[in-house]
């Protein structure tokens, strides 16, 4: 009788797969590192792996589409003369001209005025035509300090000073040449078609006692009108907090590890920082043991997606959120429409990132002129508008089926966990139990 | 002239009255007795006063000025002339770190010495520095120009960009993408026209060795790795 081997299955290694090997070959052939634009892709808890108890019997729910539930939100109580007063507690995070096409800024603020809220600067300045489509600017002090300018601060609504970002927290930008036009240079002060490498940490302050000198500096200068913001990257967040409030802030910004960026290390992007849903409890913790919840309001954001996660960060302490990429694809970043023109580019609508290359389809990231002429400002801004009015429409629902009349209402009670891991990031029960894991620890 | 004494006035206050004037103010002359250290003296000035500061003053002294001539009698800590936008501070003492950092115009005269970082970042303001300059500065220099008389420490300029040292004194060592530059002509003006609106006479600017970018770094190249 004779014997057959029988043929083996070829089997990929879980370790070596496609994209990692992929990666390997890149690395190999090009000799750098991959850059990219977004924020982490790999997955990690998110707030999917929460859910809400809406009401029944030992909560009294309210009634949808009668009964009131507001969404307003002041933020910058702490000192400042002119604190911030916007219609929902959603905001549009800090991105860049340079970063983004002029179109895509003025965009954003024609979005944000007409839902309410405030947008903001980005490394590079603050142009006339975002200050002029902002209703509520708020003007990010960067270590960079590319285009800084006294004028633009006192134009500002209010100043965030930029210590990290949860893309890349301890880390620093790289804006390659190509991406550099005659405008983008002239507001760097830099060469055109350079790389323009932003500064890691700031360049004039070392440490927490400085900031809290250099953050007096900015109030003087701007007649103490203005909310400071604290913006930190989620990775120690209760003690950055901590230290931020120490420092003077009237608003702490928390940005977690699916907060995306303009262009580094995809190793960074995807190795460095705590996931947004691990900051939030870390932070409200510091801000309640100082005495400050509700005080220093907080901004939690990295990957905010929909009304459901801007109600659970509410839940779980944050004042309001702040969104990035998600605002860029309400613009229309990574449309389906032009997935032809991705393919041209080697890749597919939902995994274009390579934002520092200045070759966007959707004239969003890029400073093409031809290209950026692709995105209507006003359609675009539209757009944005309907996409933070329905995450706002969302929030509300979920807010009043747990019997809350202000979406800052909602609290850790409201919430149960689908996991451990997110159980013990959130603070809230495993669902069907009792059990929180951790509790008690930072 | 209106003189505020830091001693009766608050901070607040005297800033307030500073930026209360416009450019076409008749109360240009402006003396503030008994810093006595303080943080942010002078900072957002936005008009052509002339300020005397009868003192020494801690941080951010003169920050962002615009068109004022600011003269500190005293010593100056951290900061000093921080994003100056245009105008001229003078420090008549010894400055700390940071000094002129990311300045974008105008023109800062250090007497005495700076510490580290001196003009990091310094993005077109001109500096000059008739003392020592401390480690790391002119760190990622963009534009503008750093006058030292005296000697300078580690790392100067490094991942220095398109601005222009001149040191008189001894280099400690240069920083990565730094290197020293023929001194030509053009130079020799330009270190003269400095030295001249800084009101510093009888130096000689071919005294000066200059230092600037080598540019190898401007676009990421994998064998230029060890450099960072």
């Amino acid at each position: 009788m004779t014997y057959h081997n029988p043929p083996t299955t070829p089997r990929k290694s879980a370790v070596f797969d496609d994209y990692t090997l992929s990666e390997i070959r890149r690395a190999a052939s090009t000799g750098i590192y991959d850059i990219r634009g977004g924020g982490a892709k790999r997955k990690v808890p998110h707030f999917d792996d929460l859910l809400f108890l809406g009401a029944s019997m030992s909560r009294y729910p309210l009634e949808g589409y009668r009964e009131k539930c507001s969404t307003t939100v002041t933020l910058g109580t702490r000192y400042a003369k002119k604190p911030i007063e916007l219609k929902i507690p959603i905001t549009v995070a800090g991105m860049s001209f340079g970063s983004l096409s002029a179109n895509a800024k003025e965009a954003l603020g024609r979005g944000a005025t007409i839902a309410g809220t405030s947008t903001t600067t980005g490394d590079g300045g603050m142009t006339p035509e975002e200050r002029g489509q902002s209703q509520t600017l708020v003007y990010q002090y960067l270590p960079s300090r590319y285009g800084m300018n006294p004028d633009d601060l006192r134009k500002a609504d209010a100043i965030e000073v930029v210590v990290g970002q949860g893309a890349k927290p301890g880390g620093g930008g790289m804006l390659l040449g190509q991406k550099i036009s005659d405008r983008v240079a002239e507001m760097r002060t830099l060469p055109k078609g350079i790389d323009q490498r932003s500064a890691c940490r700031h360049p004039d302050w070392t440490g927490p006692d400085d900031l809290e000198i250099k953050i007096i500096e900015l109030r003087e200068i701007t007649d103490w009108q203005k909310p400071i913001y604290v913006k930190v990257g989620g990775a120690r967040p209760y003690y950055d907090v901590a230290l931020a409030v120490k420092a003077g802030a009237d608003v702490v910004v928390v940005d977690g590890m699916q907060g995306g960026t303009a262009a580094t290390q995809e190793v960074f992007i995807e190795h460095v920082g705590q996931p947004t849903l691990a900051c939030i409890r870390p932070a409200v913790q510091a801000l309640q043991d100082l005495g400050m919840h509700r005080k220093v309001q907080l901004i939690i954001s990295g990957g905010i997606r929909n009304g459901a996660d801007v109600a659970k960060a509410l839940a779980l302490g944050a004042d309001a959120v702040s969104v990035g990429s998600a605002a860029l694809v309400a613009l229309g970043d990574n449309d389906p429409a032009l997935e032809s023109e991705y393919q041209k580019l080697n890749t597919t609508a939902g995994a274009y990132d390579d934002w520092h290359e200045g070759r966007d389809p959707a004239g969003i990231t890029t400073q093409d002129p031809e290209l950026s002429k692709r995105l209507d400002p006003v359609l675009a801004g539209r757009r944005l508008a309907n996409y933070l009015k329905v995450m706002t429409l969302e929030a509300q629902t979920i807010a009043r089926a747990c019997g809350h009349n202000h979406v800052h209402n909602l609290e850790p009670e409201d919430l149960c966990a689908l996991t451990i891991e997110a159980a013990a990031m959130a603070r809230v029960p495993l669902a069907g139990t009792s059990w929180i894991p951790g509790q008690g620890n930072l | 002239m209106p003189t505020v004494d830091l001693a009766t006035t608050s901070l607040r206050e005297l800033n307030e009255l500073l930026h209360k004037q416009g450019a076409g103010t008749n109360e240009t002359q402006w003396e503030i007795l008994n810093p006595k250290g303080r943080h942010a003296v002078a900072v957002g000035v936005d008009a052509p006063l002339n300020i005397d500061i009868k003192g020494p003053v801690g941080y951010y002294v003169a920050g962002m000025n615009k068109h004022a001539n600011i003269v500190v009698h005293g010593s100056a800590g951290p900061g000093a002339a921080e994003n100056m936008m245009s105008g001229k501070v003078v420090v008549k003492g010894d400055v700390s770190q940071y000094a002129g950092a990311t300045g974008r115009g105008g023109l800062l005269v250090v007497e005495g010495n700076a510490s580290s970082r001196c003009g990091i970042s310094m993005k077109g303001i001109d500096i000059v520095v008739k003392g020592n300059i401390g480690h790391m500065s002119a760190f990622m220099a963009q534009t503008g120009n750093l006058v030292v008389f005296g000697d300078a420490g580690d790392a100067l300029g490094d991942s220095i960009y398109e601005a222009r040292l001149f040191v008189r004194g001894s280099v400690k060592s240069l920083g990565a993408d730094c290197v020293e530059k023929e001194m030509r002509d053009e130079h020799l003006d330009l270190v003269d026209n400095i030295l001249q609106r800084s009101g510093l006479n009888g130096v000689k600017p071919k005294d000066f060795r200059r230092y600037g970018s080598s540019r190898k770094l401007y676009n990421f190249n994998i064998d230029n790795a060890d450099a960072y």
